[in-house]
């Protein structure tokens, strides 16, 4: 018997581009549902945060929207939530782009900017843009059904420090390592796209409708 | 090693009233086929990215290009740069809200550098991409000179590229895509010294554009040794289009030549 596919709300603040998003969903059957009402967030399957852009605009347009008081009970415990890029990032006390703004204050830390130089004082290249393998590690359910170590596309130029390192489920080197995946109960946040990101991308999201169907 | 980055492999697509063309230093255009196709294969090879540069001359043909991006957005799971004739912030927007993940700009940063500021605040740098078509201006035994121009090479702008690529790169933008007109479409390999030249200037990446006709071609280009060109991705498009060879066997040789690429699906 065909299953019904999980009902996504994935969460539109008004930041780009959605339907790359809603695709890669629909690949690993998954329904995506495209909305900015947060009784639509609370009530679904499981959230799905994407995004690109400025931390400041993205703040602000969620806060505007009556989303983040939704992502903030979401993320608190409530169905799986997965963030991407800036779905991971709002998660933490503040950012430090264009000046300190405060994020959802979820995870404990801060979003910096990769450092200027490497750790040989050799200048690193900022954005980080392309493709990096993160490591998996710790036994959230997601890791569980991933492979030990797979190959994604980043775009970005900041990157999450968090402050109790026991959240942290990937790691990937750039100008050292950075935490590139992180998970905390009902929360899995990576700083990668995995809609950008072929085949890797699909098992991401292939694991993703597994904890779906096991929570 | 701390850096697990990937260098990149980037079939490049000229789009003309919604077809794929490649032409030799912008001239004599031969059909290369239907964009979403083509993108679709690059994407079942595991290209690392791909990129469009609308060639189309005129700016009320427009919805074409959107509608493109819209479709192709849709029908493959890796990064999409879109440049060609975008003229504004607007233009910019209308790409991203059609599909692109990045945005290409050229003409309109020189006219307007402020334009570059602006767009990577509103946008976010890592999605702007400012290319430059450069030609060598020097002579025989004078120190090597690169300017920039525009409208295919008809326009010059009288623009050092190097200090141009510096310029835009502290106004946010969040790559540069260098393109020889001297190589493009020749497959005589890149301009290696201008690659090197800028590469070595700035601190974004440097995406090596026009006369890539081989692997060892591509090789050079991304190599970061002496005699290399520093660049963090290489454009080519006229050895795929042609079905002369694929990304996979592209990546092999590159693998083999010691550039981190990241390996061909399957291996």
């Amino acid at each position: 018997m065909p299953t019904i596919p999980p009902r996504i709300a994935l969460v539109d603040y008004g930041a780009g581009n959605i339907r790359s998003v809603a695709k890669a969903l629909e690949r690993s059957d998954l329904e995506p549902v495209v909305t900015a009402d947060p009784a639509v967030v609370r009530g679904a399957d499981g959230v799905l945060l994407p995004g690109v852009g400025a931390f400041r605009d993205a703040v602000t347009a969620l806060e505007e929207a009556g989303l983040a008081d939704a992502i903030r009970e979401v993320t608190s415990g409530g169905r799986p939530y997965l963030g991407i890029c800036f779905g991971l990032q709002l998660l933490f006390e503040e950012g430090t782009e264009h000046g300190i703004t405060p994020g959802l204050g979820q995870l404990g830390g801060r979003v910096t900017r990769f450092p200027e130089e490497d750790e040989n004082g050799e200048p690193l290249l900022v954005p980080h843009i392309g493709w990096n393998e993160v490591r998996y590690e710790g036994d959230h359910p997601m890791v569980q059904s991933l492979p030990e170590r797979d190959i994604y596309y980043f775009v970005h130029s900041y990157r999450p420090e968090p402050t109790d390192e026991s959240i942290i489920a990937g790691r990937a080197d750039y100008g050292g390592t950075f935490t590139a995946a992180v998970a905390k109960g009902n929360v899995f946040a990576i700083q990668f796209h995995p809609e950008k990101s072929q085949s890797a991308g699909k098992r991401l999201l292939d694991a993703y409708r597994a904890w779906l169907d096991q929570s | 090693m701390s850096n697990g980055l990937k260098k990149r492999i980037i079939p490049c697509l000229d789009v003309d009233q919604g077809r794929v063309v490649k032409g030799v230093k912008y001239v004599d255009h031969v059909d290369a086929g239907d964009p979403v196709e083509v993108a679709k294969r690059y994407d079942a090879q595991e290209a690392d990215e791909i990129t469009f540069l609308d060639i189309t001359a005129s700016h009320e043909e427009r919805g074409i290009l959107l509608d493109v991006v819209a479709r192709t957005a849709e029908s493959v799971f890796m990064p999409l740069c879109v440049g060609g004739g975008v003229r504004s912030l607007q233009d910019i927007r209308d790409l991203l809200n059609a599909g692109a993940d990045k945005v290409s700009i050229m003409t309109a940063a020189i006219k307007n550098p402020d334009l570059v500021d602006e767009a990577a605040a509103k946008i976010g740098s890592a999605n702007l991409v400012v290319a430059i078509d450069a030609k060598q201006v020097s002579g025989e035994g004078e120190p090597p000179r690169w300017e920039v121009f525009t409208h295919g090479g008809r326009h010059e702008t009288g623009i050092d590229a190097i200090e141009w690529a510096a310029q835009v790169a502290e106004r946010g933008a969040g790559e540069i895509l260098l393109t020889s007109m001297d190589r493009d479409g020749t497959k005589s390999g890149y301009d290696l010294a201008m690659l090197r030249a800028v590469s070595d200037r700035i601190t974004i990446p440097v995406i090596a554009s026009g006369g890539g006709g081989s692997a060892a071609d591509l090789a050079t280009a991304l190599d970061d040794g002496p005699a290399g060109g520093h660049c963090q991705a290489a454009l080519a498009a006229s050895i795929f289009h042609f079905k002369e060879t694929t990304v996979g066997e592209v990546k092999a040789e590159l693998l083999e030549a010691g550039i981190q690429v990241r390996p061909p699906a399957g291996r």
